[in-house]
């Protein structure tokens, strides 16, 4: 029978791999986008970046510097003993200490660090209950670089698609060089104030060179990534072509009377694992298999 | 034309911050201090209190960095130390600068036309790294000579790092008032217009 320390150990390892190599999309759209710069300044600030995922794996560090604070999406089978929660959190605090992870947990009030990244509500943990006879666990590490330059507007109808349009070049112009761009925009379209974020985040879970299955919503991605990579910004802010690796959209039937959009912005380092827990202990990684 | 990568020493001569020219790229020797949102809040207060600092930051190359450090016996070595996103320190840069006196300030994104014009009147420069860059950045840096108000926490407190070809940096602002992120903004701002065209906005 599975029991919490096997959740610790499976969570350590996901902190592990997902903070050390980037997912194959984000890598692979990287990749693309160093050999796409011509220009001096941002050839060199891609340079950079590949060189650094390189020496990263190789050496097996953390890519950067920021572990973000850990937020966690689990999905159980529907009959499951074990205490998951239980054995995430200590695994958090294992891998802050091994791995090792940067504690930026604080209290937001009185910034107190209590060095673990362990704290009221933290990790954070979204639940799901699937069909599936394994444990799902993903973990977004996400730094607070491009968390900060997330928004919501909530949106009147008539303002419609031109409206979501308007708020999207908004809020990369007024990111700017801020979020360690070249990003990755997840929008989160309907809903409420709340699911259009959570869904905002969500979409940063989908690889980035997969499209939404709605082929409105499709459009949509296409039609904004192409947009946003006209303006210029370039990587690290300091000019080039790629703004954007890419932009994802997941969305909600809404109330007839709002249109809320969310945009959660992910940095370069669009850094998600996946592991699997088998009912008999065993460990699988979709996102890391190396 | 490209110019050679230069190399200098901190603490930084004032006469070789204001030579530096926007888009060369740099590489630092000797001591580098980390410092962020924490450091400026603490030191300014310190001041005004009339209270001590714990570093001279007189000429220095101040990194607005957060690392990931780790002890090894007695010894802290620095995991990993790329910037942080130096616009959360707009508010207090300008003061920072005028009161404490450093010669560089290295981080990522940029600052606001403040600190740009703080740095053209007491000579300093920004040097901009690449974010994220972390594992490539700690390569740079050869020891740790120390840690002060580790109270703030890991990555708030003033590590004292000493530096050997720490880079590649460049020169995104410079001590004579021009920033490369202003030159880039006036550009998307030009771009924008054709970005509001393909997608149907006024």
């Amino acid at each position: 029978m599975l029991t919490e320390a096997d959740i610790t150990k499976a969570t350590v390892e996901l902190l592990r791999r997902t903070v050390v190599r980037l997912p194959g999309d984000v890598e692979e759209a990287i990749r693309k986008a160093y050999a796409a710069e011509t220009d001096e300044v941002p050839r060199m600030q891609m340079k950079a970046i590949v060189d650094n995922i390189d020496l990263a794996a190789k050496t097996s560090t953390p890519m950067c510097q920021d572990t973000g604070v850990t937020i966690f999406y689990v999905s159980l089978p529907r009959k499951c003993e074990v205490d998951v929660e239980k054995g995430i959190v200590e695994g958090v605090r294992k891998a802050t200490k091994e791995v090792p992870l940067r504690p930026n947990a604080v209290h937001p009030i009185t910034r107190k660090n209590p060095g673990d990244n362990v704290g009221e509500r933290m990790p954070f943990i979204n639940w799901k209950v699937h069909d599936k006879d394994y444990i799902e666990i993903t973990v977004m590490t996400k730094g607070a670089g491009s968390e900060n330059m997330s928004a919501l507007a909530m949106l009147t109808p008539t303002q419609g698609v031109k409206g979501i349009k308007e708020f999207a070049l908004n809020t990369v112009l007024k990111a700017g060089s801020n979020p360690c761009p070249p990003t990755i925009i997840g929008m989160g379209i309907g809903g409420s104030a709340d699911i259009s974020m959570k869904l905002a985040k969500e979409a940063l879970l989908r690889p980035i060179n997969v499209r939404n299955k709605d082929p409105e919503i499709a459009k949509l991605e296409t039609e904004l990534l192409e947009a946003m990579n006209m303006l210029g910004i370039g990587p690290m802010g300091l000019g080039g072509k790629t703004t954007l690796l890419g932009l994802n959209i997941e969305y909600a039937f809404c109330h007839t009377a709002s249109l809320p959009v969310a945009i959660n912005v992910q940095c370069w380092a669009g850094r998600r694992g996946t592991v699997r827990i088998s009912p008999d202990g065993k460990t699988a990684y979709p996102t890391h298999e190396r | 034309m490209t110019k050679m990568p230069k190399r200098l020493k901190t603490p930084l001569a004032e006469k070789d911050v204001r030579a530096l020219d926007l888009g060369e790229t740099v590489y630092l020797d000797g001591v580098i201090f980390t410092g962020r949102d924490e450091v400026h809040i603490h030191a300014l207060e310190h001041l005004e209190k009339g209270q001590k600092i714990p570093v001279d930051f007189k000429g220095s190359a101040l990194f607005h960095c957060g690392p990931i450090a780790r002890k090894v016996g007695d010894k802290w070595e620095i995991v990993a130390a790329g910037p942080t996103t130096s616009g959360r320190m707009n508010a207090l840069e300008p003061q920072f600068i005028e009161k404490f006196r450093p010669g560089a300030i290295i981080g990522k994104g940029g600052m606001s036309q403040p600190t740009v014009d703080a740095m053209k009147k007491h000579g300093c420069v920004y040097l901009a790294i690449t974010g994220g860059a972390a594992v490539l950045a700690a390569k740079g840096i050869k020891s740790v000579s120390g840690v002060e108000w580790f109270e703030l926490g890991m990555p708030e407190a003033i590590w004292i790092l000493n530096a050997d070809n720490f880079g590649p940096l460049t020169v995104a602002i410079d001590a004579k008032g021009n920033s490369l992120y202003a030159a880039v903004n006036a550009k998307v701002k030009e771009n924008e217009q054709k970005v509001r065209a393909k997608l149907g906005l006024k």
